[in-house]
């Protein structure tokens, strides 16, 4: 499970996606829409996606995390169009058989996606919007 | 020869479309073709051709689609 979605994220269907009887950890993280960022409140968010890249990307990184932590499985999706305050914009699930392959394989998965995958997120303010882009 | 550019973000919103067509002349690169459409020289875009990122001196072919990304604000 690899996809974005405008519909808001269903966790637990992607913590299903990893599940495996061979596996004795899952770890969900969810990226959740905050009310300020900045020293400025946010009212609301908004995604867009390269969808096409963007995808081809993701399935990339997946098959990076498969090489570097075998018999782990990974599901990521993400959110396009507008994200509520405190809904998830991005849930990513690891499923292994261990759990500090499934810490290894989560943060990397979140750090290269936010440096690779073409998304852009608006933040909406009481008086205006702006494009935000992800420190490196 | 023509290439079809997509516009995401910021640079969808200057230029007012998500999409054009454009003719270019031979040897245009993604920078080229960048500068030629005056976007903002400031920005620190890459550039992706046919979904794959490549170096702003990539000469674009006939029928190439083009996008040029902005600094990115995924997760």
């Amino acid at each position: 499970m690899l996809r974005f979605q405008a519909d808001a994220v269903e966790v637990a269907a992607v913590e299903a996606a990893v599940t495996s009887p061979t596996h004795g950890a899952i770890l969900v993280f969810s990226g959740v829409a905050r009310d300020h960022n900045l020293g400025k409140g946010v009212t609301g968010l908004h995604y867009e996606a390269y969808e096409p890249m963007a995808v081809a990307e993701l399935a990339r990184i997946a098959a990076e995390v498969a090489e570097r932590w075998p018999d782990t499985r990974l599901a990521i999706v993400h959110r396009v169009g507008a994200v509520a305050i405190g809904e998830p914009s991005v849930v990513i699930a690891v499923g292994s058989p261990h759990r500090v392959a499934a810490y290894e394989a989560s943060r990397y998965a979140i750090d290269e996606l936010k440096a690779r995958v073409p998304v852009w997120k608006r933040e909406t303010y009481a008086d205006g919007t702006a494009w935000i882009a992800n420190r490196s | 020869m023509t290439v079809v550019i997509r516009y995401f973000a910021n640079l969808r919103e200057l230029r007012g479309t998500p999409e054009e067509s454009r003719e270019i002349s031979p040897g245009s690169t993604a920078a080229s073709l960048y500068r030629d459409l005056g976007l903002p020289a400031a920005l620190p875009v890459a550039f992706a051709v046919n979904q794959e990122r490549v170096a702003g001196t990539t000469v674009l072919c006939d029928g190439d689609e083009v996008v040029f990304l902005p600094p990115l604000g995924g997760g």
